[in-house]
């Protein structure tokens, strides 16, 4: 099998466990690509419709071309999009890094909206190559009830048998794509055609190539233009994919405390 | 190009704790240039702050905690390319205490480098590594040894090791595809060559990986596709699952495993892409069938002509990871594949040390212990399954206590049979006509459930006296209430069967599928058999399912004896009956009873307030919240959106 096909089988395999066993159940739609191929692959897995709600938690400040691309996009695959809002920054730890106090509102805002709706399971567009904390994720990944992610008493996880035996008060973060790489959503995107936000594509000698709030988020210097540039791009770059978000490195372990506290 | 020729390949590290696991990984991404910039002069900044000399195991250290501790806690990930391949590097800690956090790594890998201290030599976690990954399956393993600049470059030092691990390894059935000599710290033999050590001629560690295969699905086997799911969302219904072994066509007969149902295959569905005709080992796919037959998840579709085996019974070697040990009579939920069921402990018959290889006796087996044990379903309801060394996708199985994940283990059915053909339905064409009045309106309007309460024990025990007297008192109490005891039901029902082994099987079916009926008309059916064997009980209860309560007569043989209420003791002492249970032929105490009630030591009034209070407490009282191991079932059942 080739190396997308494989990647494919396993997520779909994943997001079908996880639409089985776990209910009520919700995605994450940031609208960057990699939670759009999450999309795709959950078309792929129950044959043409998303079959839980996609959760927008909407900090108010991403770039206008998301706000569009949500607005049609929600329409064209007919997705059932749920939108919560994040709480004003002063409701923030203030012992936070700025950037990271910044990210946190999504943390908070998300775990509003899963006590409101009482989601048991939240699936997330995490991958394992992204940073050296989120590598040490599993596919069903349990949290408590504050949202807390505990990295040092983690479930077992092998031969494909998840955690989906959990008491109550707990909800579980799914990740579909934690072994993908960042080429590997790019390769895919490219096979399958899939919409995303042009914010990725160069204008003037800039991209993003990770996309947050317009606050803490900074584009790279790159001509890439088209997804055979950027692929190209990538194939040569050793810099990490994250470098151009703020709050993960204002600190030696600042995103690991905003992932223990609950942040994707 | 980035994606390279010899395909992506998930390695693991392993070996005993500070063999220099960290050092090696670090040196793979220094030496094959996967470092960002930057990183090398952070590692270095770290390590003086710390007042250390460089350390390499910082590059995998994301987090303050295990750099204060200088332990690797998870499984990381790590990758890197070499000229013709990109590389995973899934990093496993080396502490005894961590085995859940190595198999979830390592059970993924494709392959794995195996790192001894050639100082130190072979050591227990060597050894313990070298076991699990051989369990786990993973067939492809490198042996590093390492720190080879401590020993003076010694080729005879080298030799002495490599022979004390590939013994070891030779035992356990493994082969390592090389043993390689090599200095992380200088970077000897990891990416380059080493001119310390001209003696050495095989491969670098980076040669020997590029030489490694990617893991391969088996689409040669026969064909089983797991289901996962059925789907409704329009006019079809598609079942949905993984292809763990072989290829599917579009008119393939299918038989799905236990069920015994088939259909053939109509169409295989997809979503922005053509529908295929064949889809084979590793893809997840959709398929619909051409007739309307009842499939849920857990049933493994497979072709009619190699089928997987069916069995209620099977042997296993199992890891522990659970925090309580394992023992005899405990029930756990067993995952395989996609099916869910209760199995009980049936037998620890060795437990495995791992360092010596030595099997022992074993009442319970403990965390991170190895060990052969006999598990059985606990609903009596049969499981399909292979022999791990078969199909190892559907050989293999997780044990869950609780919320938690106890065990993995591999199947072997040495010993025990398949049990396809005794439990084939013989008459077919049989079609289930669903009632208007259902189960749970029934029990609504008797205010209790209904139930199977199936006394077993020896000849003398009381079961007929406390079957009687239980009826009595439950009936004065407002329950529905029948007892099905032994002679009476002979007189009629089984009057065609004789008390040969075989007919004696045969009346307990029947009496277990009658109960079983009594259950579902809303009644408290209390049977009274002797019923020796734990499968014909097992037969009962897979009858009538969550409503089926075994309760253990308990009496000594000798109590028994004395009371003898027919003077049938005496007659088989006497050799005038044969088979007699207790004497001449076995009685099999239940397991993992429901209910144990002692008639040696307690009068019949106190036994009879003993059940009557369980009743109180497990039946009275229809509609009330189902117990929690009904969770999962419940949902499924009532789930609409299917």
């Amino acid at each position: 099998m080739q190396r997308l096909d494989e990647l494919e089988a396993q997520s779909v395999y994943i997001l079908r466990e996880a639409y089985n066993r776990i209910d009520p159940l919700a995605m994450l739609w940031s609208m960057g690509k990699d939670s759009n191929v999450i999309v795709w692959l959950a078309k792929k897995a129950f044959f043409g419709r998303v079959p839980f709600p996609c959760v927008h938690v909407d900090t108010g400040k991403k770039f206008k071309e998301m706000y569009d691309f949500r607005t049609r996009y929600a329409r064209e695959w007919g997705l059932n999009l749920v939108v919560g809002d994040c709480p004003p920054i002063e409701a923030i730890d203030p012992s936070l890094p700025p950037a990271a106090r910044s990210a946190a509102r999504k943390t908070d805002g998300l775990k509003a909206l899963i006590e409101k709706h009482g989601y048991q399971g939240i699936i997330a567009g995490i991958r394992r190559d992204e940073q050296a904390m989120r590598a040490k994720e599993r596919v069903f990944s349990p949290r408590g009830l504050t949202g807390h992610w505990d990295v040092k008493d983690q479930p077992p996880e092998f031969w494909d048998q998840y955690k989906t035996d959990f008491p109550p008060g707990m909800h579980i973060r799914i990740h579909p794509l934690l072994h993908w790489t960042e080429l590997d959503i790019w390769h895919y995107i490219r096979r399958e055609e899939i919409p995303i936000v042009p914010l990725y594509f160069a204008r003037n000698g800039k991209r993003y190539r990770s996309l947050g709030d317009q606050d803490i988020t900074s584009p790279i210097d790159s001509n890439a233009a088209t997804i055979d540039d950027i692929i190209e791009e990538l194939a040569s770059t050793r810099t990490s994919e994250r470098a151009g978000r703020a709050m993960d490195h204002e600190h030696e372990d600042a995103f690991e405390r905003l992932r223990a506290a609950g942040y994707m | 190009m980035a994606q390279a020729s010899g395909g992506l390949l998930k390695i693991v590290v392993v070996g005993h704790v500070d063999h220099g696991k960290s050092t090696l990984i670090g040196r793979l991404l220094y030496d094959t240039g996967s470092l960002p910039p930057g990183k090398m002069e952070e590692i270095k900044a770290m390590s003086e702050r710390r007042g250390m000399a460089l350390e390499w195991s910082f590059l995998l250290d994301a987090m303050q905690a295990e750099r204060d501790q200088n332990v690797t806690i998870d499984t990381t990930q790590i990758w890197f390319r070499t000229a013709t391949r990109d590389i995973v590097i899934i990093d496993a800690p080396g502490h005894r205490e961590f085995l859940k956090n190595m198999v979830s790594g390592a059970a993924a890998a494709d392959g794995a480098l195996l790192v001894v201290d050639a100082r130190e030599g072979v050591r227990e976690q060597t050894r313990r590594h070298g076991y699990l990954l051989h369990l786990l399956g993973i067939r492809q393993l490198a042996v590093v040894i390492n720190k080879m600049d401590l020993v003076g470059h010694s080729r005879e030092r080298f030799a002495e090791v490599e022979n004390e691990i590939t013994r070891y390894l030779g035992e356990i059935g493994v082969t390592p595809a090389y043993v390689i000599p090599i200095s992380a710290r200088d970077g000897d033999n990891v990416a380059t060559a080493a001119s310390s050590m001209p003696w050495y001629q095989g491969p670098t560690i980076v040669a020997a990986l590029e030489r490694f295969q990617a893991l391969t699905v088996p689409v040669e086997g026969p064909l089983r596709l797991p289901i996962q799911d059925v789907y409704r969302f329009d006019a079809r219904r598609i079942f949905a699952g993984r292809i763990e072994s072989g290829i599917l066509r579009v008119g393939d007969k299918l038989l799905f495993s236990p069920s015994g149902r088939s259909a053939r295959v109509k169409t295989i569905e997809a979503w922005h892409a053509p529908m295929p005709v064949e889809v084979r080992a590793g893809q997840s796919v959709g398929f619909t069938l051409d007739e309307q037959i009842f499939v849920e998840r857990g049933e493994i579709a497979s072709h009619e002509d190699r089928p997987p085996m069916l069995t209620t019974v099977f042997r296993s070697n199992l890891f522990w990871l659970g925090a309580e040990p394992m023992e005899p009579g405990k029930v756990y939920k067993l995952k395989l594949g996609t099916r869910e069921a209760p199995v009980i402990v049936q037998a620890i018959e060795r437990i495995v040390d791992t360092d010596t290889l030595e099997r022992r006796k074993g009442e319970r087996v403990e965390r991170n212990a190895v060990a052969e044990v006999v598990l059985r379903a606990r609903d009596g309801k049969p499981l399909a399954l292979d022999e791990y060394r078969s199909i190892a996708r559907t050989g293999r199985f997780v044990l869950i206590d609780g919320y938690d994940t106890v065990a993995g283990g591999v199947i072997s059915m040495e010993g025990y049979p398949d049990q396809r053909q005794a439990l084939t339905v013989r008459s077919s064409n049989l079609f289930a006509v669903e009632h208007r009045v259902p189960r749970d309106v029934r029990e609504k309007r008797n205010g209790h459930r209904g139930a199977v309460l199936w006394l077993t024990g020896l000849s003398g025990a009381g079961k007929s006296t406390l079957a009687m007297g239980l009826e009595q008192v439950l009936f004065q109490r407002g329950f529905h209430v029948y007892v099905l005891d032994g002679d009476n039901v002979r007189a009629g029902l089984n009057t065609n069967l004789s008390f040969s082994p075989t007919d004696r099987a045969e009346n307990i079916r029947r009496v277990g599928e009658a109960a079983a009926l009594f259950a579902d008309a809303g009644f408290i059916c209390i049977t009274a058999f002797i019923s020796p064997y734990q499968a014909d009980r097992d037969r009962a209860r897979a009858a009538a399912g969550t409503s089926f309560h075994e309760i253990y007569v308990q009496a000594s043989l000798s109590t028994c004896e004395t009371r003898d209420p027919k003077g049938l003791y005496k007659r088989a002492r006497a050799g005038e009956i044969a088979d007699f249970t207790g004497i001449d032929a076995p009685y099999e105490a239940p397991t993992a009873p429901e209910m144990v009630v002692d008639t040696n030591t307690l009068d019949i009034a106190p036994c009879l307030e003993q059940l009557a209070d369980y009743v109180e407490r497990n039946l009275a009282g229809a509609g009330s919240p189902m117990p929690p191991a009904a969770r999962v079932r419940d949902k499924e059942s009532t789930a609409p959106k299917r």
